[in-house]
């Protein structure tokens, strides 16, 4: 582990802190590309451990080191300040400087970071983000969306290596977030830097992630590929009622007469909503355990589109009586929600072939 | 004899002048010293916390007399300070400009201290932590966003020392009693017109004072308006 190469591409994460109500403990590695959510109930420590990365915090004890450069490190007396370490932070509220405008913020953190030819330019930011009408607003002028804009574009503007994001939609209401989450898909694909993503709501991180690490109470429960990580259902906070799969999948064709598109998921044909792009492009289909039932027999005169031969993989029961079916679908696993009594009367037990029925899917972003 | 002086006394100005200039010297020390306390002040989690902001805001509630006392011994020949002083120059910080100037800093602290303290606890910790993401060291973010940020308070601490040093008495009456061009202040010029009964000098100065005295309270209350609107 103290060999610089296999810290190379990766956030090495090992911290311990003690607060009054509060215990963070973690140790956890993360790919330094892509973007990884952090994902679990409020009072996880999803926040404090973003902060301990920045160096808004410190840890009692504890061990950083991004992409081989060793940021913390208690034991050898090593701590970055915060100015010190070239990460972005986006904080649930944007946190704009009110005695300057919009450019002084963008500026701010550009003039401060030491040239570094790779760094995005303002240029960039701003046709990124959309801020070109924002330039000389005062910060208190702009709504939550735009002022949530302003600031990461700031924080790209220091030229980051790592960007944190905390929530960056929490603040905003409800009904504008997709004026901003737009331009946070994008951010990546354009941008390349590598984001770290806390966030409590599963929607926006099956959009948008690659990686996922789940927090629960100070500690990292599960992490791993998003995919798989969802389909960890023992894992408390992935089985509620928002548990589902995400499967990739391609489009083939769109039957406008239907106003239907025909994708390929793991080898199957599925039925989605509406056009969704051309041929070929990629998507991320999400499929939630609620919308899925079963029948030991292929369902005939059904209103449900999309029925698919599954085998049961996985039975997990549970408290509230119900049980979670892991099927495999072709080459993917998706999760179905059923009754224990369904179980009990349908023999349903692992290997057993069925139909699996989905009653409605969700396209997230395509991963292009 | 008194009628003609109570017409025509239109009394000797160097002691306006003169208390002008140490409010003005009393203030710049005083904001170049209470910036930093009143940051530890609004920071600390000191257990001394406590006991310090005490000692700060005692000049609020004690009489004049008793800190002109103390200070009297202090910063006498046989004081701490002042033997120290006549070691260093030859001379004695009582009965001087430079006692009065250290006298009025310890009278007028809280004046300056408690306005910036408010004004740094009221503004947290969000926007520094902000800018030293962005690449800013502590005293940068200090200068970049604190500073502007916290300007009422800057702009109270600044008006309220140097209205608070101008109008003392009992701690310059002690310290540095009544030499004309050293420690002849207004108010103390004003005591003596009174006493002896020249009422048209002591009306002159007195009106001058209240006049300044309410100008720059008006000053300082417009301008913390437009800072806050702006803010």
């Amino acid at each position: 582990m103290h060999s610089g190469q296999s810290e190379e591409r990766r956030l090495c994460v090992r911290y311990a802190l003690e607060r009054a109500a509060f215990t963070l403990d973690v140790d956890v590695e993360f790919a330094m590309q892509g973007i990884t959510g952090v994902f679990g109930p409020s009072g996880a420590g999803k926040t404090t451990l973003l902060r301990c990365i920045a160096g808004l915090e410190r840890p009692d004890s504890g061990r950083l080191v991004a992409d081989g450069s060793v940021w913390e490190d208690t034991d050898a007396n090593v701590g970055r300040a915060a100015h010190e370490r070239r990460v972005g932070y986006v904080f649930q509220e944007a946190r704009l400087f009110p005695h300057i405008n919009v450019l002084g913020n963008l500026r701010y953190g550009q003039k401060r970071s030491t040239g570094d030819d790779s760094a995005i330019d303002l240029d960039q930011v701003v046709e990124l983000l959309g801020l070109k009408s924002l330039l000389g607003r005062a910060p208190a002028t702009l709504s939550g969306g735009e002022a949530q804009r302003v600031a990461i574009g700031r924080a790209l503007l220091r030229g980051p290596e790592l960007l944190l994001m905390d929530e960056p939609l929490a603040a905003i209401d409800e009904t504008r977030r997709e004026d901003v989450f737009p331009f946070i898909e994008r951010l990546h694909a354009d941008v390349g830097v590598p984001i770290v993503y806390v966030s409590h709501n599963i929607d926006e991180i099956c959009r948008i992630c690659d990686q996922l690490a789940v927090m629960d109470k100070g500690r990292i429960s599960t992490h791993g590929r998003l995919q798989s990580v969802l389909l960890q259902t023992e894992v408390p906070f992935l089985s509620g009622r928002e548990a589902g799969a995400l499967i990739n999948a391609t489009v083939e064709a769109f039957e406008s007469s239907d106003r239907l598109t025909r994708v390929l998921a793991g080898g199957c044909a599925l039925w989605v909503p509406g056009e969704i792009g051309p041929a070929g492009s990629e998507l991320r289909l999400r499929v939630r355990a609620n919308d899925v039932s079963v029948c030991l027999e292929r369902p005939r005169k059904t209103s449900i589109l999309n029925v698919m031969e599954a085998v049961i993989e996985r039975i997990q029961k549970e408290s509230s009586g119900t049980a979670l079916l892991h099927l495999r679908v072709g080459s993917n696993v998706i999760l179905a929600r059923v009754t224990q009594r369904s179980c009990t009367e349908l023999s349903l037990s692992p290997g057993t072939n069925v139909y699996a029925q989905i009653k409605s899917i969700a396209v997230r972003n395509s991963l292009g | 004899m008194n009628e003609g002086a109570i017409v025509t006394g239109w009394p000797d100005l160097a002691p306006l002048v003169l208390s002008f200039k140490l409010a003005a010297i009393t203030t710049l020390v005083l904001l170049v010293a209470g910036t930093p306390l009143a940051w530890w002040l609004a920071n600390t989690r000191s257990r001394f916390k406590p006991a310090i902001q005490s000692l700060v805001a005692l000049p609020i509630v004690l009489p004049p007399t008793v800190m002109g006392f103390y200070l009297l011994v202090l910063l006498g020949p046989y004081g701490t300070l002042g033997s120290w002083w006549v070691e260093l120059t030859g001379s004695t910080l009582t009965f001087s400009f430079t006692g009065l100037v250290i006298a009025s800093c310890f009278y007028s602290l809280p004046f300056a201290v408690q306005p910036l303290q408010a004004a740094f606890e009221s503004l947290g910790q969000k926007e520094i932590e902000a800018a030293r993401t962005l690449g800013a060291t502590p005293l940068d973010a200090f200068f970049s966003i604190v500073v502007p940020l916290s300007a009422p308070g800057f702009l109270t601490a600044l008006v309220l020392s140097f209205a608070h040093t101008l109008g003392e008495f009992g701690v310059v009456l002690m310290v540095g009693g009544n030499i004309p061009g050293e420690t002849r202040l207004i108010s103390i010029a004003i005591y003596d017109h009174v006493e002896s009964l020249n009422y048209a000098a002591a009306h002159t100065l007195s009106l001058t004072l209240l006049g300044f005295a309410f100008l720059i309270l008006l000053t300082m209350f417009v301008l913390n308006r437009r800072l806050a609107r702006h803010a």
